[in-house]
């Protein structure tokens, strides 16, 4: 697949919404109109709606990266998202009166940990029973939404006892934010997790039998003599890792707190970042950035166009179905050429 | 005037890619007769069955079924027909019942209650009694055989294509198997079974049809045939009774030693057992053998006799439960399916190089690999093996089978071997493509590796090895130095006994 797919797949995806709520009744050229100027229309709407959006969508499509390139299907980046998350809040809350660095470093790595955690019943299930991860990891999202409602309507609810939401975290533990906006250290982090990973995946050996295990787990096992179920595990759990913390960065640099819903399906919606970016590490600093201006433009729409801001959703299924389908139709050409 | 074949095969031509599978097939099954359909691995039979079930369109050819000519286009049809086949591989769906299966299979009502009644009665009837409420992935091998065959029957079959059915049966259950299918022709039904046992085409069979690569060299009455003459007319006897070696100077052995470039021993086991690559039991039952370098041992065998297993075991990508294996290093291994275990299609052809890697490699520093120079080594590597294609950075997949094959056989010489371990090094390469792969593997012999390798087809094994050695049953027999062709086909099927 050329690299001008993506491309062609946005400007379809737009064509599709414009050509919608035309039909629909709305003014499809004002819609599109406050999309743009929601997501760039100024510097404080590029940095504070589109950037602050798109940091967890591109932390989150490191992980799935990792894990897809590995051969591991991880559905469950919205659970292991949660999971980071309360850790996270419950170390910032406990740190106050520290310096800022270990502070900072403490809740983060703990968003790590939890994350890292949160996927090890499904890698145990798969090495053990053969479970697939697809419906292990995404059972596992119901129940860490389910721990985030009760741990906020316990152990961690605010001090009055009445909303269902933790304290503010404490002001040592919050990442710096760049002045005069909300735009905060953790795409610092993105940016160079993602550099991380496009080392390791294009220079290493290591992140090059991750690629092999997930493009061809029998070769890489019989001709490369590599361990494909350990890498793969490994990349299961480097992915909830990552996936953690991105739930770490949302609490450290955005809510300060923990509650219900605090990811719009981040987790989800990574998904299709990956994919869209076709698991290449920098391609999901691009699809990110996209996928976070359509949803900071999408709430513009709303305000402004009366436009429900859900109707980006059908410009991001576009999207994917068609990377997806042109992948599809590559590899059927390959097919043709050898059978031939 | 006698009754007309209920299904008769003539002149059937399939070619598949570069192999010609079938070149002139006939075939014919008359009515109630159980008929044997032998021949070596690769002769064409299950391909020629195939046809006649529809799965399989033939370039030319005629069938005809009860007399009346056909066309076949697929296993619905074939149904439609009356034709039933039971695969090597099974069928049936391992979440539902038994009953269940068999009606997906026939087309019956799905009621619970009844179904199961009338499916115990139905496969009582056929003499194969099955627990219809069982789930069909519980079930034993034999039973899920016994499935299989009540499926087809269920289907209305009056002519029964078995593909090798007792290969997973242990003797006893083969034998009831037999006996079922000879119930089948008695009531009127017509039978093929597809096998390589001489003894059991013997002993259940009514007439023999005998395949050697895609074309009929047999056919007749099994009555007045013999385990010697079937083998005979499977292996092919052009060699008749003279001596097979040596015929060039490099295959000397024996008296003749001096010629092959003796060193140390590089492989060497002692009562190896390996088990099963899927399942469970032994493949490998107490193989010992040993290989000096510079010498070119061939396996001969049917498929499924622990050859496989006892590769892997020697290119260390099996772990054997018992023995003694020495293997000296570095090992190439040239595994049999090369678009999923040799190559990943979706890599370049330096990306599969570097698959091979081991710390030691050029491109290999501190764990970081050099694409610039893998890439440099991979062109040469192309050079120097004669691959055609575009350049390192082309897919593996869009090269032809003998080019990706020598690209698998460039990256694992490249090491410099002391073991190389080959499957079936030339399936499915035209006969350029497969010479130059042979003279890789004997330039990898005379450079000082032990090369074992494995081929289905005798005719490789015999031009490639200094020293034959028939598997059968998991162990290893010696082949006299002085074995015709046609012996060493005997001892394959008959397994020595």
């Amino acid at each position: 697949m050329a690299a001008r797919t993506p491309l062609l797949a946005i400007l379809l995806g737009l064509a599709v919404l414009a050509g919608g709520l035309q039909l629909a009744g709305y003014d499809a050229a004002a819609a599109l109109t406050s999309l743009w100027r929601g997501a760039f229309g100024s510097w404080y709407a590029f940095s504070s709606a589109t950037l602050v959006r798109a940091v967890p969508l591109i932390v989150v499509g490191l992980g799935i990266a990792l894990a897809f390139r590995g051969g591991a299907l991880n559905i469950g980046a919205e659970g292991q998202f949660y999971a980071g998350a309360i850790a996270a809040t419950w170390v910032g809350l406990h740190v106050a009166g520290r310096p800022a660095v270990v502070a900072v470093t403490a809740v983060l790595v703990a968003a790590l940990l939890a994350g890292a955690a949160w996927v090890l019943v499904p890698i145990w299930l798969k090495l053990r029973f053969g479970v697939l991860e697809v419906i292990s990891t995404l059972l596992l999202n119901f129940v860490a939404e389910s721990l985030v409602s009760l741990v906020v309507q316990g152990p961690l609810q605010e001090a009055q006892g009445i909303y269902p939401q933790s304290d503010p975290i404490a002001e040592v533990a919050r990442l710096p934010l760049l002045p005069g906006t909300r735009l905060h250290a953790g795409l610092a982090l993105a940016l160079i997790g993602a550099a991380a990973l496009w080392y390791v995946v294009a220079r290493t050996l290591w992140g090059f039998r991750l690629s092999a295990v997930g493009a061809g787990p029998r070769a890489a096992e019989i001709s490369g003599r590599i361990d494909a179920r350990r890498v793969t595990a490994v990349a299961l759990l480097g992915s909830g890792a990552v996936a953690g913390l991105a739930g770490g960065i949302e609490v450290s640099g955005v809510s300060y707190a923990l509650f219900q819903n605090l990811s719009p399906g981040y987790g989800f919606t990574a998904i299709a970042v990956a994919l869209l970016a076709r698991l290449h590490p920098l391609g999901v600093v691009a699809a990110g950035m996209l996928f976070g201006a359509l949803e900071a433009g999408a709430g513009a729409m709303q305000r402004e166009a009366g436009v429900p801001a859900v109707t980006v959703y059908v410009v991001e299924a576009v999207v994917i179905m068609v990377v997806l389908l042109a992948d599809t139709g590559a590899r059927r050409a390959v097919g043709a050429r050898v059978a031939a | 005037m006698t009754a007309p074949p209920v299904l008769a095969l003539r002149g059937i031509r399939k070619r598949f890619g570069s192999v010609q599978a079938l070149r002139g097939a006939d075939f014919t099954l008359a009515p109630r007769e159980l008929h044997a359909l032998l021949g070596e691995n690769g002769a064409g039979k299950t391909t020629l069955m195939q046809v006649a079930y529809g799965l399989v369109r033939p370039e030319s050819g005629e069938i005809a079924i009860n007399g009346v000519v056909r066309t076949i286009a697929s296993p619905r049809a074939a149904r439609r027909l009356g034709v039933g086949m039971v695969h090597q591989h099974f069928t049936a769906v391992p979440a539902l019942t038994v009953a269940e299966n068999v009606a997906l299979a026939a087309g019956w009502k799905v009621r619970q209650g009844l179904l199961r009644e009338r499916v115990r009665e139905f496969a009582e009837g056929a003499g194969l009694p099955l627990d219809p409420s069982a789930r069909a992935g519980d079930l034993s091998v034999a039973l899920l055989q016994r499935l299989e065959i009540v499926k087809a029957l269920a289907s209305d079959a009056r002519i029964l294509l078995l593909d090798e059915p007792t290969a997973v049966l242990a003797p006893g259950e083969a034998a009831d198997l037999l006996r079922v299918v000879r119930g089948f022709t008695v009531r009127g039904g017509a039978a093929v079974l597809i096998t390589h046992k001489l003894d059991e085409a013997l002993a259940a069979a009514d007439r023999v049809t005998v395949l050697r690569r895609g074309a009929v060299v047999f056919e007749g009455a099994v009555a007045g045939q013999s385990a010697k003459s079937l083998a005979s007319a499977m292996i092919g006897d052009e060699e008749g009774g003279e001596a097979r070696r040596p015929r060039t100077a490099n295959r000397g052995r024996d008296g003749t030693v001096a010629e092959v470039e003796l060193h140390d021993v590089a492989i060497r086991l002692e009562d190896l057992e390996v088990p099963r690559e899927t399942g469970y039991g032994l493949a490998v039952r107490g193989a010992s053998l040993s290989i000096r370098r510079g010498e070119i041992v061939g396996i001969a065998a049917v498929e499924g006799n622990g050859q496989r297993e006892l590769l892997r075991a020697v290119a260390g990508r099996l772990q054997p439960l018992r023995g003694r294996r020495e293997i000296a290093e570095p090992v190439a291994f040239v595994p049999e399916d090369r678009t999923t275990e040799g190559l990943i299609p979706g890599f370049t052809l330096t990306q599969n190089v570097v698959l091979g890697s081991r710390a030691d490699d050029p491109w290999i520093r501190r764990g970081r690999i050099d694409w610039r120079l893998a890439r440099s080594r991979t062109a040469i590597l192309l050079e120097e093996y004669g691959v055609v294609a575009p350049g390192p950075d082309t897919f593996a997949s869009a090269l032809s089978g003998g080019n990706q094959q020598k690209v698998v056989l460039a990256r694992e010489l490249a090491r410099r071997p002391r073991v190389v371990v080959a499957e079936n090094p030339t399936r499915g390469l035209d006969i350029r493509a497969a010479e130059a792969v042979q003279a890789r593997l004997r330039g990898a012999a005379s450079d000082g590796a032990a090369v074992l390798i494995y081929s289905s087809d005798l005719d490789e094994v015999l031009a490639l090895a200094h020293r034959v050695l028939v598997a059968a049953r998991g162990k290893l027999l010696e082949v006299p130095a002085d074995a015709t062709r046609a012996q060493i086909g005997q001892l394959m099927v008959t397994g020595g006994r």
